[in-house]
């Protein structure tokens, strides 16, 4: 078994999957048990015990597999590299962090840097450590480079470029915090990323001094032209069932992710909402507390008490707008790529089915073999729907654990926020009714 | 004081087994409003039992719906003995015959803070509320509200032994013309009388001008309250409905999940209850409102014993304004200097003075008038003491009552609030545990 990096070939082809390979040691092979076993409901899979990631359980998928990986195994120098490209991977030797940002203000424009910071045992870098600052179009500069080298992977997604100017302030601390959060997101999810984190554009974006935009890194071709020059209109004969599952699931899943998007806002609106009024509802109590004599503690110790609730009920819609809302829209972001990847698959099935019959066509006239473009597109398309797998198994994963967090979070912080209120009015009873107590007291007396 | 059915007061006084003058009223004041000894409820339990939605026709023939509620009363006795309670004597009432009741309660007794019934129409509503009158929730209301007006009535210690309001609880049928009987309507002060007290009164009582001033912040500040509350249950409405449809979105979404399909489905049960859990909570807090609604009428109440005493001080200004005119034109007699140019002086200078007899018949009038002035005077200023003195205790009561009142539904506010927390750590805690699940 093997995996690829096929340098001389016109595109770069990559499985997202560790090999049976000596170098895989125990620690990893558990790893994969653990990680596969939450995914594929079948841990009995012959497969799996050489720590294949692979989802070859599907009988559609298994035998194309099987082909493409025949046909590269004849490539043998390559297999020691990837697969130690992959062992490496899995024991994580490649820490980033987005931290610290910067506003630099100049005569041309203003803008916010981050700083970058690596922390690597890997050989590709010549230091184990780098810390380098780097703008939003750094970041954007290195999203574009990573979809044009790695058209078959899933590209991590930024946060929304573009704000609209007046609505957001683009230097408030709040925002700069939000962007920053995302970035770090972004950063990470590459650098975790089996294949992603090998691109030589990551290295230079996370080590150049200065980052040279227009240098192009002659190695790496593009291949995402050839796949856009392909026919759209082309019908898939049969897209294999997974796929049509995993389409039907992202649009179920961005459109149930846009109706909780909304309902999160529309709640953060109620909330300021409620707040405006609560905060007035306090300062009726405290105006009333002025016209009373013995109602004035008791009125006093209301308004503080809705006061204290306003606090916890603003600090609950930061921390939901903060924390909540961008991972809804990173996912929705997320969820586009996924679609683009689903999409660019469709393509590269579509060029290699095109292909394939019209060669079919010419055989039958003049019986000449197969010819290798055909074939080529065959691989190409068995390249995608294997890293497409893997990196569906890897975001579906991923998408778990976010969301997990994410809703005990929203949990947390609704229980947070009614124990503070309940602790204000426990008090404040404490108060009202000690005093109810020894004004009876004082009466009998 | 004014008692003004004092005939009929003994009457009640049997039956309430008490015998209060006014004089020992005023020195028990204290007394009365601490251990409600005196009051009738002290022999009588009172209740208003149910509300019934009848059709019928009103007095211009036309057909109409509305409300009764059944009063019971039984003696107190009865149910501190112990054994089973014995049948109430019950009667059904409309509520245009409380506000008879209240009427005739606040003309005859001027000086006593009347408690208010609760309001005719739903004010300050939050939007999800009814406004509407046969609305089963406000009937609920108002038949507490009624209830509890019937019981500060019973509970006061003047109040309590009015025969009339005894009869309101006795009699169903002819009370209405009893009440009319005692003529009450006649001693309804006009609205441009009192109003022409309140501009024109020189001295008035410093204690009752505050008082007035303070019960017109206590209407606008309790007013304002009672809005901004209406619009602060609004919002929390509108916050825990929008999260309902977490319920909806998270069940849908559990359906293309594998893993995390269980967790989903079951927080998304929890949302569901916490949209619910709102409606029982705002409920509950109209409760609250009604107790606040009770004070910001009793500002109404406050005011007009305001105006009643006002109008006592302006009617002995007016008094003893007559009297030094008179006093001021014997003078002019006696000395024969006019003071002010006056027609009269003018007359004199001009004809010659008259003769001594008219002079002397002239003299006696005026000193007879004058007589009749200082007796005036006094009658006036010993009703306005009265007055002062009997209102003053009952406002010492009054505010005795609202502290003890308002303290009390502060605490039970706040116990509400806490409830609300409560219950919202339950609910997140439970959709917790499922989404730890996932």
């Amino acid at each position: 078994m093997i995996v690829t990096g096929l340098k001389h070939e016109p595109m770069l082809c990559t499985l997202a999957a560790p090999k049976g390979h000596p170098i895989t040691n125990q620690l990893l092979s558990e790893l994969f048990l653990l990680l596969t076993a939450q995914i594929l409901p079948q841990p009995s899979d012959p497969e799996l015990t050489n720590g294949t990631l692979v989802d070859g359980s599907s009988p559609a998928s298994a035998s194309s597999t099987s082909a493409l990986l025949s046909r590269l195994q004849v490539e043998e120098n390559s297999e020691a590299d990837a697969a130690e490209l992959y062992a490496s991977t899995e024991t994580r030797d490649l820490f980033v962090t987005v931290d610290d940002p910067k506003k630099h203000v100049s005569t041309m424009e203003t803008y916010i840097t981050y700083r970058v910071s690596t922390k690597t045992t890997r050989i590709e870098f010549d230091l184990p450590e780098y810390c380098v600052r780097r703008r939003y179009q750094d970041f954007d500069w290195l999203r574009v480079k990573l979809e044009e080298t790695q058209p078959t992977n899933l590209i991590p997604p930024l946060p929304e470029k573009f704000v609209m100017k007046g609505v957001v302030d683009r230097f408030s601390e709040e925002f700069v915090e939000t962007r920053m959060k995302a970035l770090d997101k972004f950063l990470k999810r590459v650098a975790d990323h089996p294949v992603l984190s090998f691109n030589p554009h990551l290295n230079a974006f996370l080590t150049a001094k200065d980052l040279n935009k227009r240098q192009g890194l002659a190695l790496l071709t593009k291949m995402g032209e050839s796949v856009k020059h392909v026919a759209g209109g082309y019908k898939l004969r049969a897209r294999p069932p997974e796929f049509n599952a995993m389409g039907e699931y992202l649009d179920t899943f961005s459109q149930k992710l846009g109706t909780i998007d909304r309902i999160a806002q529309r709640i953060l609106r109620e909330q300021s909402e409620y707040l405006t009024e609560l905060r007035e509802y306090a300062s009726v109590y405290s105006s009333w507390a002025g016209s009373e004599d013995e109602l004035q503690r008791p009125l006093e110790g209301v308004a503080g008490c809705v006061t204290t609730c306003c606090g916890a009920l603003e600090d609950l819609s930061e921390n939901m707008s903060q924390d909540f809302l961008p991972v809804l829209r990173e996912y929705v972001l997320y969820t586009e790529t996924m679609k683009n990847v689903l999409r660019k698959r469709d393509q590269s099935q579509a060029e290699y089915e095109g292909r394939l019959e019209a060669a079919v066509l010419r055989r039958q006239e003049d019986r000449t073999p197969m010819p290798l473009e055909v074939e080529k597109c065959q691989d190409k398309m068995e390249c995608f729907n294997a890293d497409l797998k893997a990196d569906w198994e890897r975001w579906q994963c991923n998408k778990r654990q976010d969301f997990k967090q994410l809703l005990i979070g929203m949990a947390d912080k609704n229980i947070n926020y009614y124990e503070k209120c309940q602790t204000a009015w426990e008090s404040l009873v404490t108060v009202l009714q000690e005093k109810q107590t020894e004004d009876k007291t004082s009466e009998t007396n | 004081m004014i008692m003004a059915d004092s005939g009929s007061s003994e009457e009640v006084a049997v039956i309430g087994n008490t015998d209060i003058t006014s004089t020992e009223s005023e020195n028990n004041i204290i007394n009365t409003m601490v251990e409600r000894g005196t009051s009738l409820l002290k022999k009588m339990e009172i209740n208003v039992a149910e509300a019934e939605k009848r059709t019928g026709k009103n007095t211009v023939n036309m057909q109409e719906t509305y409300t009764v509620y059944l009063i019971e009363i039984r003696p107190a006795e009865s149910v501190t003995e112990g054994g089973t309670p014995a049948a109430p004597d019950t009667l059904w009432r409309r509520y245009s015959e409380f506000e008879l009741l209240r009427t005739y309660l606040l003309v005859t007794y001027p000086f006593i803070i009347i408690p208010p019934l609760p309001e005719k129409r739903a004010e300050f509503v939050w939007h999800k509320l009814s406004a509407d009158n046969l609305d089963p929730d406000f009937v609920e209301r108002r038949r507490v509200g009624l209830e509890n007006f019937l019981l500060r009535v019973a509970s006061h210690h003047v109040l309590s032994n009015d025969k009339i309001f005894f009869l309101f609880l006795t009699e169903e049928k002819g009370w209405r013309e009893a009440v009319l009987d005692t003529g009450f309507q006649d001693k309804v002060d006009s609205r441009l009388k009192s109003v022409s007290a309140m501009l024109r009164v020189k001295n008035p009582d410093k204690r009752f001008t505050a008082l007035k001033q303070y019960s017109d912040e206590l209407n606008t500040v309790v007013s304002q309250l009672l809005r901004v509350r209406a619009r602060v249950a609004d919002r929390l409405y509108g916050v825990y409905k929008v999260h309902g449809n977490y319920g909806r979105v998270f069940s849908e979404w559990s359906a293309i999940e594998r893993e995390m399909g269980d967790g989903l489905q079951s927080a998304g049960h929890h949302m569901d209850t916490y949209a619910a859990s709102i409606d029982d909570i705002l409920e509950e807090e109209e409760h609250y409102a009604d107790q606040l609604k009770e004070y910001l009428f009793y500002t109404d109440a406050v005011r007009s014993v305001c105006k009643k005493h006002e109008l006592m001080q302006y009617e002995l200004e007016m008094a003893s304004q007559d009297l030094a005119y008179k006093k001021q034109q014997k003078e002019e007699l006696v000395t024969g200097t006019v003071r002010v140019f006056s027609l009269k002086g003018m007359t004199s200078k001009l004809f010659g003075s008259e003769t001594q007899e008219q002079r002397e018949s002239r003299l006696s009038a005026i000193e007879q008038s004058i007589e009749e002035g200082v007796e005036a005077v006094m009658e006036k200023n010993t009703e306005c003491r009265d007055f002062v003195s009997a209102a003053w205790e009952d406002i010492e009561r009054f505010k005795e009552q609202k502290d003890k009142d308002l303290r009390e539904a502060l605490i039970s506010y706040a116990i509400m609030q806490i409830s609300m927390c409560k219950k919202g750590i339950q609910v997140w805690s439970n959709a917790k545990d499922c989404f730890n699940k996932m």
